[in-house]
């Protein structure tokens, strides 16, 4: 009975402890950082000086996050909406095919960033690329497509095989049967998957250290170097200077708050978007 | 209008396969291009002197990985530590006694731990953890640690993995039957000793599983963990002293790695033994998984 009631106080609290971590980390970043945080850190990009404790901001690091993330979640879906439709539609017969499709893909889902960061730099160099903003997309993307299409697919096989075998009893191809019926009733699955590769993507830094360099412009072409978030702050906190230190504290709150943009809104729109669904 | 509704039902099919095998092709592609960088390595040193030297003096030709796999696996060890009853007990809390309102409350929890990046862990780490490791590092070891070591690392790392963990944990318990469970209780057994004897030992594969993922997990995170560990080539085997894992190796270095001959094939040579480890584990622990969801 004693061995009972220590087991179940102690794992309440060490659930209640995740909670307090979680407030504890945020809190602590904006504590840090909110001194240095003004609309110049949003958006100024670095002056003369700047790294030195001079004026500006780190706007070209948010448009380099912005431009990377976005460009490599396009690419993810092209390639990861239609892997996770065949997987759910054209291999629906052949349970054994799925489930192992599955399990490699998992598998793949483990891969380290810094993995992917050094195979971008290979394949940089077998190109003759500089570090730039397409080499990194192109990085971001191979990164984050695996959770692409493991989180839609997991959406996806919870649609009831009815439905389905009703799209192909009315004579739909299934072509259609995918993208009219499989796509329309995994829409909530779709938008989680996007956002989740967007903010993994938005938060790596090991896979575009290597890739797309560090610039204090902002890219204008594909081939120019681009900044990152997270670098900026690495960098940034690995300077002596205590003002360039505090607004490393300052482009975390940037990054946390977008990264907590995400998270909840994914968990809304997914919310929304599954009421309309059949059930 | 029957044929053009055929002919994109075949192009679009074409365009499906060819995105799934190129997703699929991906792990076999890194390994690949990977391995053809390391190979000028290979050439001079055999893969075992490679691994097991701790000789590290690149402009001299000597590559020996063993103090940063050294680093590696003790950074993870300790993280390993952390983690694991943590994990445990809140998944079962999770899954078996708590209250609905605690359930809803700890999804997003749990989600927006997984996903802060890693380096703002970094920047928690080094605000909170490091001093607070060399606070403690007076009292506990002889000699006063700045506080950017293996026990700050494998703090962090402890933090970062837990919500990796904790989920696949969840996943697990909750495939437990029902009937199971109310079998034992029926039998007079109370909650714990049901949740002991049946949630627990009929999920031995799930939950080595888990924490085997979340071994690979550790093994693999790059900027957290080079932000805290101080990264000092140096394998000692004191908690509080700094190390020099694997993955850090890789970030810090790719400046100068086209400068020295060699250099780069030993870092990517690195980065292909990170990638076969974390692989290797992956497919292993998935399997135990699969075998068992199937049942």
């Amino acid at each position: 009975m004693l061995e009972e009631k220590f087991f179940i106080r102690l794992s309440a609290l060490f659930t209640y402890s995740l909670i307090a971590v979680l407030a504890f980390i945020i809190i602590v970043i904006f504590y840090k950082g909110f001194a240095a945080l003004n609309w110049d850190m949003v958006f100024k990009t670095p002056r003369g000086g700047y790294y030195y404790g001079g004026e500006g901001g780190v706007l070209n690091a948010i448009t380099g996050s912005l431009y990377i993330s976005i460009g490599a979640t396009l690419i993810a879906v092209l390639i990861g909406m239609p892997a996770a439709l065949y997987l759910n539609v054209q291999l629906i017969r052949y349970r054994r095919t799925q489930n192992t499709i599955r399990y490699f893909l998992d598998a793949l889902w483990g891969i380290p960033s810094i993995v992917y960061g050094a195979f971008g730099f290979t394949l940089m160099l077998f190109f003759g690329m500089n570090a730039s903003l397409l080499a990194g997309i192109i990085t971001v993307a191979l990164l984050i497509s695996p959770i692409m299409v493991r989180t839609f697919d997991e959406v996806l096989c919870t649609i009831p095989k009815g439905m389905h075998e009703a799209s192909l009893a009315l004579g739909s191809t299934r072509t259609e049967t995918a993208f009219r019926i499989m796509f329309k009733q995994g829409f909530p699955g779709f938008i989680t998957a996007v956002l989740l590769s967007f903010g993994r993507g938005i938060g790596d830094a090991a896979s575009v250290l290597f890739t797309a360099g560090y610039t204090d412009n902002i890219p204008v072409t594909l081939d120019e170097p681009a900044a990152t978030l997270p670098l900026a702050i690495f960098f940034q906190l690995g300077s002596p200077i205590p003002e360039v230190r505090d607004r490393a504290f300052a482009a975390s709150i940037i990054l946390t708050i977008i990264i907590l943009f995400i998270s909840i809104g994914a968990r809304l729109l997914s919310k929304r978007y599954s009421k309309t669904n059949l059930k | 209008m029957q044929l053009r509704r055929k002919i994109i039902d075949k192009l679009n099919g074409f365009w499906m396969i060819t995105t799934l095998i190129t997703i699929l092709v991906l792990p076999l592609v890194i390994c690949l291009g990977l391995y053809i960088k390391a190979a000028p390595i290979f050439e001079q040193h055999s893969f075992l002197e490679l691994v097991f030297s701790s000789k590290w003096e690149p402009s001299r030709g000597s590559f020996g990985f063993w103090p940063f796999i050294a680093g590696s696996l003790y950074v993870t060890l300790l993280s390993f530590l952390f983690t694991a009853p943590v994990c445990l007990l809140a998944a079962l809390y999770l899954t078996q006694f708590a209250p609905r309102a605690l359930i809803r409350i700890m999804h997003p929890v749990i989600d927006v731990l997984a996903g802060l990046p890693s380096v703002i862990y970094g920047v928690w780490g080094i605000l909170v953890i490091v001093p607070f490791v060399s606070a403690i590092s007076v009292p506990l070891s002889d000699s006063p640690s700045s506080g950017y070591s293996v026990l700050a690392g494998g703090i962090v790392l402890a933090v970062m993995v837990i919500p990796y963990t904790l989920n696949m944990l969840i996943e697990v318990f909750n495939t437990v039957p029902n009937g199971l469970k109310e079998a034992s209780l029926s039998l007079g057994a109370t909650m714990w000793e049901s949740v002991k004897h049946v949630v627990i030992r009929g999920n031995y594969p799930g939950i080595i599983s888990a924490y085997g993922l979340g071994i690979a997990k550790a093994f693999g995170e790059t900027i957290a963990v080079m932000m805290v560990v101080g990264n000092v080539v140096k394998a000692s085997g004191n908690p509080f002293n700094a190390a020099y894992p694997l993955p850090a190796l890789i970030a810090n270095n790719y400046g100068e790695m086209l400068s020295i001959p060699m250099y780069d094939s030993a870092l990517m040579f690195a980065a292909f033994l990170l990638l076969i480890i974390i692989l290797v584990i992956n497919l292993f622990f998935r399997l135990l998984i699969h075998k068992t969801k199937r049942l």
